[in-house]
């Protein structure tokens, strides 16, 4: 029965939850740095910045998280002592990554260039207007993009299982290989997998609900409003 | 205060702005007429450096403008600028529209910039919308305080890109009445508009620009009474 499997595994799971947890929190807060710093390439003056960024996005969006993961752990990790987790968090982190800087792209330039001209014309320099005026509102409307993201990120993280890590599905292999009850073990770590990404649902819905407090909706058909 | 020298601008082939040369004095307001295309913006738009233009000088205060020597920011808290769309910041209130750019630019105290927004909003007849985000007001009050958050950084010459263009028409009286006070005041503006009346009542000099170039300018007494070119006439005939 799934009960006595789920009631049998929970101490291993909970702790494999843990390490799923860290890990993605970790390797997501970076590939939001990363993705910050490649869609600000992307979008620059700089002809060689943006061909990085090109190649960076191109690279790693057209190759399998699973080979990029072994390309780090066998190979990098032979180069530099890397400690598995941090192995797998940079590796997740770099593909997140990727991702993550088309869509700040995306929606620092959905932003209307009117903003960044009404704060030049105030005297404001470049990297001001962008902190203060043009990265607050491309935020907001990155959210929810960057949830979905994250949810990808998440169960992506589960593929770490394949260099050791013992992180949810990790742990789902090894206990199916030892009580030889497959489908009730993956199906407990599936629940596991879905209770996690309902709560950072409810999250993402709670934050993009508190951001938009103070703002009605936009009118319709006017059109004309491009500040909104 | 204001001097246009041979101003040159091109957008890939088309070439917008064709030699442009104007003054204006201190105090002086100048409406810039003309038909969609003739330039009139560009120009607008060079004086602040939100375009840069490939030929030509621009003299501000006896200074010559070097966009590449010059700090442009800091030569811009100088000039204020006023759009047809507002481009209010929406995830601010309209106190912080104001207060912005004389805390962040200037590096005012914020108890300080808020008096002078709150007397400055004041101006505007905005003051009690204050804490209300600008998705909230209408066209005009939202113009209104665009002009109040140019005015917070005391610039010495005010830029106003069709001001009133996107406003519905009971609307349009209410910004044309703040910038009325203003030019009363003294303010040196610039003004794209196709407002003949405020151009009559309110401008020193009415400029017309035809493919990009001046065609003609005068006192609104005379160019709207007297226009001397056929384009000119054509022009007012077909707004009247």
């Amino acid at each position: 029965m799934i009960i006595d499997i789920f009631l049998s595994s929970y101490p291993l799971f909970l702790k494999a939850t843990w390490l799923t947890v860290q890990l993605t929190a970790v390797a997501l807060l970076l590939g939001c740095i990363v993705g910050l710093v490649i869609a600000f390439f992307r979008i620059s003056d700089s002809k060689l910045l943006n061909y990085f960024a090109h190649v960076y996005i191109t690279v790693i969006r057209g190759t399998p998280l699973i080979v990029q993961i072994c390309i780090l752990y066998f190979g990098l990790a032979n180069m530099v002592t890397l400690s598995q987790f941090w192995a797998g968090a940079i590796a997740l982190a770099v593909h997140n990554g990727a991702y993550i800087a088309e869509i700040f792209r995306g929606s620092i330039q959905s932003i209307d260039r009117g903003q960044m001209e009404a704060s030049r014309s105030l005297g404001m320099s470049y990297p001001l207007a962008m902190r203060r005026i043009i990265l607050p509102q491309a935020f907001r409307r990155a959210i929810p993009s960057l949830g979905n993201q994250f949810i990808i990120g998440l169960k992506d993280s589960s593929l770490v299982a394949y260099v050791g890590m013992q992180d949810l599905w990790g742990a789902g292999l090894g206990e199916a290989a030892s009580n030889y009850k497959q489908l009730e073990t993956y199906m407990v770590v599936g629940m596991y997998y879905l209770g996690l990404i309902m709560l950072f649902t409810y999250f993402v819905n709670r934050l993009e609900a508190r951001l938009a407090r103070g703002r009605t909706p936009k009118k319709q058909g006017k059109g004309l409003n491009v500040a909104a | 205060m204001i001097e246009v020298k041979q101003l040159v601008k091109s957008f890939g082939s088309l070439t917008v702005l064709k030699g442009v040369t104007l003054s204006v004095q201190e105090k002086e307001v100048v409406v810039l007429l003309g038909a969609s295309g003739s330039g009139k913006s560009t120009l607008l738009r060079c004086l602040n450096f939100l375009e840069f233009y490939d030929d030509g000088e621009i003299w501000i205060g006896g200074e010559k403008i070097d966009p590449h020597k010059t700090n442009l920011n800091h030569f811009r808290e100088n000039v204020g600028m006023v759009f047809q769309h507002f481009n209010l910041f929406p995830h601010k209130t309209v106190l912080e529209n104001v207060i912005e750019a004389p805390v962040h630019v200037k590096g005012m105290k914020v108890a300080e910039a808020k008096e002078l927004a709150y007397e400055l909003l004041k101006k505007v007849n905005m003051h009690e919308k204050a804490d209300v985000y600008p998705d909230m007001l209408s066209g005009g009050q939202k113009q209104r305080v665009a002009i109040a958050r140019a005015l917070a950084m005391k610039p010495k010459i005010m830029l106003f890109d069709e001001p009133t263009s996107a406003l519905d028409p009971e609307l349009v009286g209410e910004v044309l009445q703040v910038m009325k006070q203003l030019a009363k005041e003294g303010m040196t503006m610039i003004v794209v508009t196709h407002e003949m009346g405020f151009a009559r009542e309110v401008a020193d000099r009415a400029v017309f620009m035809h493919n990009g170039q001046i065609l003609e300018q005068g006192p609104p007494s005379a160019f709207f009474e007297n226009p001397q070119h056929e384009r000119t006439k054509q022009f007012l005939g077909s707004i009247r």
